[in-house]
């Protein structure tokens, strides 16, 4: 606990839909490092605010199912009512390391960046599928090609931002499109932007709940259509 | 043929058309011009049945009956993209308005001093 107050100025943002038997070990093992947790429920149906509001964290709910995106936006302007200097958006899932996390809020406080991105590409720790790895490469091409921004990850859910970056932020696309959607905001308003080496630990339970092909042409509708 | 083109053009259009934000007060305008015009054309229609038969003549559809369903499925599309739109802006006012609802439920606004009535009365005497 004593660790938390090198991060007292840090929000977590956990966005939340029907993670109730994971979320409340993400929300317990976040608050050794972090004091404020955030966990944004999108409207679940198996109780995950109440195990996340139990573990500790700040809940806010949404009265109605709006998306991850909506669920991020939401966190994010709550973050910074709550006087967050640094925000971090960190899946519900448990696929990503506080640890991750520490090293890039380390990173903004060291006035390296404005907006640290999250990604899994920069080593070999982390080991996806070979379909899951042709549809997230697709997606960095894609979003490469029309945000201007050139990430090795552009669809991971861990990312570090400061007062200033969080501030910029104005996440419309209320499903999946909300990635790239961030990047290419990132990318216009001027933010300086670096990336750190994530580890995604891809256990059985996220992979049942993973993104799949059809997902991509939503998102590909959703930022033509917008 | 000249239909081809005048088909090719109306689903470009279509599809540019939903790109575009409709914007308040002129959208809505267009939407009821084109209401009146359609009742318009319905009217005339009806009453010279034979017209539709040589406008297809004209752009080069065999029958009067085949250019309206051209014309039909040119209009449900249009209706179909505006629709989306229509719709995704909605989901946007309902997205504000529940991050509204929630944010204030888990963190309270600070109290705010509250702002002289008088200063708002004189504004709008002034207008």
């Amino acid at each position: 606990m004593a660790h938390q107050a090198l991060h007292d100025d840090t929000c977590v943002v956990v966005p939340l839909y029907n993670e109730a038997t994971v979320v409340g070990d993400v929300v317990r093992d976040l608050l050794a490092s972090f004091p404020v947790v955030v966990a944004v429920d999108d409207g679940s149906t198996d109780g995950s605010a109440a195990v996340a509001r139990a573990a500790g964290a700040v809940v806010v709910e949404h009265p109605i199912n709006l998306g991850q995106g909506a669920a991020l936006q939401t966190g994010i302007e709550t973050a910074l009512r709550l006087g967050a200097e640094y925000v971090v958006t960190f899946d519900s899932d448990g696929q990503h390391q506080r640890a991750d996390a520490e090293a890039m809020v380390a990173r903004l406080r060291a006035g390296e960046a404005d907006v640290v991105f999250g990604s899994r590409f920069l080593d070999t720790r982390t080991r996806p599928g070979l379909v899951k790895r042709a549809v997230l490469r697709a997606a960095i091409v894609y979003s490469n090609a029309t945000t201007g921004v050139h990430l090795t990850d552009t669809h991971n859910g861990l990312r570090a931002l400061n007062r200033r970056a969080a501030s910029a932020l104005r996440i419309r696309q209320n499903r999946m499109a909300h990635a790239s959607e961030i990047i290419e905001q990132v990318g216009r308003a001027r933010l300086r932007w670096v990336e750190h080496p994530v580890h995604i630990l891809y256990t059985d339970y996220s992979r049942s709940k993973g993104q799949s092909v059809f997902n991509a042409v939503n998102i590909l509708t959703e930022m033509i259509y917008r | 043929m000249l239909i081809k083109l005048l088909l090719l053009v109306a689903i470009a259009a279509v599809f540019v058309l939903g790109l575009r934000a409709p914007s308040g007060a002129r959208h809505l305008a267009l939407r009821r011009v084109t209401v009146v015009l359609a009742a318009l054309v319905a009217t005339l229609s009806v009453v010279f049945p034979d017209a539709w038969n040589a406008i297809a003549e004209f752009v080069g559809v065999g029958r009067g009956t085949d250019l309206l369903l051209y014309g039909l499925i040119v209009a449900f599309l249009l209706y179909m993209v505006t629709t989306y739109r229509r719709f995704r802006d909605m989901e946007q006012q309902i997205t504000l308005l529940a991050r509204r609802i929630a944010v204030d439920e888990a963190v309270p606004r600070p109290a705010v001093p509250p702002v002289p009535a008088e200063e708002d009365v004189t504004r709008d005497d002034q207008r």
